[in-house]
């Protein structure tokens, strides 16, 4: 048996310490030992997108992520994006639009997003889609993910 | 998951040692994105895994007169983000690009996916038609594989018990050359390629003065496709050309049928593809 890591990283903004075994992922280690539950499971191997979470500002799949790797790495989940109780613009955007029905997959959408304002703040329809090919949603058909990152889009624009 | 010791080596040689003394059992971790899941299904079951993402030569990207350099574990988003590569190395941005979606791209690595020697493989025609070289850090010492000689069958590669690849040696671009990786999927983005061709060219006026063509995904390994390339050498840069090209092509492979596509359709699709990446390679060595 493998013995246990201590892991230090940064979640949220946050340093946290904790303690996992080399076959853990990140994914696990967010739900079950940092109880950040927001992050779904979905395949858990890589296809669908519904653990996505930030990794030194890039999106990752934390099921394809060892806990272990993470020394050191800032680390952004979907508990991290509301403001002070307030949801944020990307948020705002999806419950506007009805981008959600089920919701598993909404974090790791939301998650994409983030990212992908970041870098691009004013992204074309195909940009977009582009971007977020690693994410599936078996709900929406997408159009209405589509709609509220544009939204969100104008939003950020717009406050700042 | 099944159990397995963790370590995260800061030197090449320490990299080596570990491997060496773990004869077989180790596995070298990347981006982890076949990795991770084939542990998990058990198609893997290495008793150790080695992070090699802290060995600095392996996250090397480095253009000089000579060439360009990548490193083994250099992540595919880092690949194409990098402006000469678009420019010069465009096959190995072009494919890059497409490995996966947007986490995929942010952690897998090129040298992984040659590793994993899948007959699919994205980069790997990129790789080819670039004329990459493979180079091996092992117990005894580096040596140098050309990338077309670097895969031996299905999920089979060159390296030996010990050995760890370290990064890809890219010859200087001549003048007037361009080149562009494309494959053929059903779906518009995150699927795997019935047909992967790969494509460089140099031109002198309107004539092809040098070629490589690469195939993917219709043979066990990537090929370098000798005869294509060399059917273009010294023929006018066009149509004709290009159609000439995809029928040396259709004629030069033998793949299989299965899941993805039928043999038929595979050589059909082959001639196609071979024809629009070389019309676009043209295009960029012209632009």
């Amino acid at each position: 048996m493998a013995n246990k890591r201590v892991v230090t990283c940064t979640v949220n903004g946050r340093e946290e310490s904790f303690l996992c075994k080399p076959q853990q992922t990140l994914l696990e280690v967010l739900r079950d030992e940092l109880e950040l539950t927001g992050t779904k499971e979905g395949c858990s191997n890589g296809n669908c997108g519904a653990c996505t979470v930030l990794m030194n500002g890039k999106p990752v799949v934390s099921c394809l992520v060892l806990a272990v790797e993470c020394e050191g790495a800032e680390l952004e989940t979907i508990e991290g994006i509301a403001d002070h109780g307030h949801l944020a613009p990307v948020q705002q955007a999806f419950l506007e639009n009805a981008a959600l029905q089920c919701g598993i997959c909404t974090p790791g959408f939301i998650m994409s997003t983030k990212a992908l304002l970041r870098e691009n703040p004013n992204p074309t329809e195909q940009e977009i889609r582009f971007y977020l090919a690693g994410n599936l949603c078996r709900c929406t058909g997408y159009d209405k993910i589509i709609r509220a990152v544009q939204d969100a889009a104008d939003h950020k624009i717009a406050s700042n | 998951m099944r159990d397995f010791e963790f370590e995260a080596p800061t030197t090449l040689d320490a990299a080596v040692a570990l491997l060496a003394e773990h004869n077989g059992s180790a596995r070298p971790l990347a981006g982890g994105t076949d990795l991770i899941d084939h542990i998990r299904t058990e198609r893997l079951t290495p008793d150790v895994v080695i992070d090699i993402k802290k060995i600095p030569e392996l996250n090397i990207l480095e253009h000089s007169a000579d060439g360009f350099r990548v490193g083994a574990a250099v992540c595919c988003s880092r690949i194409w983000g990098d402006e000469t590569i678009r420019q010069r190395y465009s096959a190995l941005a072009d494919a890059a690009s497409i490995i996966g979606g947007t986490q995929i791209q942010n952690r897998a690595s090129v040298g992984g996916n040659i590793c994993n020697a899948g007959p699919a493989a994205d980069s790997t025609p990129a790789l080819i038609a670039l004329g990459a070289t493979c180079v091996i850090a092992g117990p005894n010492g580096k040596r140098e594989v050309p990338v077309e000689s670097f895969c031996v069958s299905k999920g089979k590669t060159v390296l030996e018990p010990g050995e760890l690849l370290v990064e890809f040696k890219f010859p200087a671009r001549p003048a007037h050359s361009g080149s562009h990786y494309r494959r053929f999927i059903p779906r518009n983005e995150m699927d795997i390629a019935v047909v992967g061709v790969g494509a460089s060219v140099t031109l002198d006026g309107e004539t092809i003065s040098d070629a490589q063509v690469s195939l993917g995904a219709v043979a066990i390994t990537p090929l370098l496709a000798k005869e294509v390339s060399d059917a273009l050498i010294g023929k006018p840069a066009n149509d004709e050309t290009y159609k000439a090209a995809g029928e040396v092509a259709r004629s030069s492979i033998n793949p299989i049928t299965d899941m993805r596509g039928t043999r038929e359709f595979r050589i059909h699709v082959t001639g196609v593809l071979v024809e629009r990446v070389l019309r676009e390679a043209v295009h960029r060595a012209n632009s």
